[in-house]
């Protein structure tokens, strides 16, 4: 049994909202996905992942900005993890 | 101001204020070109950090003809102003078929400035393609407050620049962009060299401004990028509010009312 991992960057906290951003990671080692390696996103939205067959096992909290930081920018907010299994 | 160099405008500025780099293709000589593989072969001084610019590169060397070329002067002129010190500068290397590529990440250390900003330039001796590992940039990433790789996980952002480009290019770039070296999947050795440069100067109106009330200003200011998410991309409009205020020394400056809007405290009290 081996794990492939989609991680998802969505425009807002909402499952079926666009995805902006996206990375993979394959523990079947049959694909070598790394940064910048591709333009277009695999899925439109995250409940399109899931109609492939993504399993959805982690979704980033909604957490409150920080106070005096209400108006800076870091990281992306909407963060979703999904994965197939493959093999026996 | 005068515009007998090659000042940058204020549209222009305001494309390196949103987008966080700015690329002049094809502005070095194919001369320069052919010269920078056995110079970067040789090796390169190095620079103790702080050092002026005028002081780093002996007059003649490789490093100062590129950067006193019309268009690179030009825009460091624009952005950094006269006499800046040198930062560091490197040879970044890609090996063919290396396997991986570089993670995202910003340069140096997470940087809180909004009214000053360094500038870095990126030097292509070589014609880039597709498959040579240009450097990825994620256009408007510059403001954002993140620590050097700590972005490693992002691996794709829609609407990123995946670099393609004609020998002689040069990318300058605030300090703050994201950005990597791809995976050379070519049989090429591909080169890049940067130098970073400290303003000495306060950067305010460094640039040709005969046009700052143009709205293509505004409308350079007001851009979205595909990757931002929809409410963090009014924060980024915002935020370059703040720069723009801070380079044009014009504290009233808005773009769709953004700032002015919650910073309105009225003062007077109604009528009875």
């Amino acid at each position: 049994m081996r794990q492939q991992v989609l991680v998802l960057y969505l425009n807002n906290s909402s499952l079926d909202s666009p995805v902006v951003g996206w990375a993979r990671y394959d523990g079947t080692g049959r694909t070598r996905p790394t940064t910048g390696d591709g333009d277009e996103p695999p899925y439109r939205t995250g409940v399109a992942a899931l109609a492939d067959g993504w399993r959805l096992f982690q979704a980033a909290q909604l957490i409150p900005p920080f106070p005096g930081a209400e108006h800076e920018t870091s990281f992306l907010k909407h963060e979703f993890f999904f994965d197939k299994l493959d093999g026996p | 101001m005068p515009t007998t160099r090659q000042l940058l405008d204020s549209g222009q500025v305001a494309r390196f204020v949103t987008h966080g780099f700015l690329r002049l293709d094809g502005v070095v000589p194919p001369e320069m070109n052919a010269e920078a593989l056995g110079v970067f072969a040789a090796g390169l001084p190095a620079v103790p950090y702080g050092t002026p610019l005028s002081a780093a590169f002996p007059v003649g060397s490789f490093a100062r003809r590129l950067v006193e070329l019309p268009a690179i002067a030009g825009a460091l002129d624009s952005l950094v102003g006269p006499e800046p010190t040198v930062d560091h500068h490197f040879v970044h290397t890609r090996q063919p078929r290396e396997g991986s590529a570089q993670a995202l990440h910003a340069d140096a250390l997470i940087d809180l400035r909004f009214d000053a900003f360094d500038v870095q330039l990126m030097y292509f001796p070589q014609d880039v393609t597709e498959d040579m590992g240009g450097t990825l940039l994620v256009p408007g990433s510059h403001l954002r407050r993140t620590n050097e790789s700590d972005t490693g996980r992002y691996q794709n952002l829609l609407g990123q620049v995946r670099l393609v480009c004609p020998a002689g290019t040069v990318l300058v770039l605030h300090h703050g962009i994201w950005h990597g070296g791809r995976r050379n999947d070519s049989d090429t050795v591909r080169h890049m060299y940067k130098i970073r440069l400290n303003p000495t100067v306060p950067q305010v109106r460094l640039w040709d401004t005969a046009d700052l009330a143009d709205p293509a200003v505004h409308e350079e200011l007001r851009r979205r990028f595909p990757w931002y998410e929809e409410a963090s991309g009014r924060l980024e409009i915002h935020n370059r509010i703040r720069v723009w205020r801070a380079l044009t020394a014009d504290p009233e400056f808005d773009v769709d009312h953004w700032a002015t809007r919650i910073s309105n405290r009225p003062t007077h009290r109604s009528h009875p």
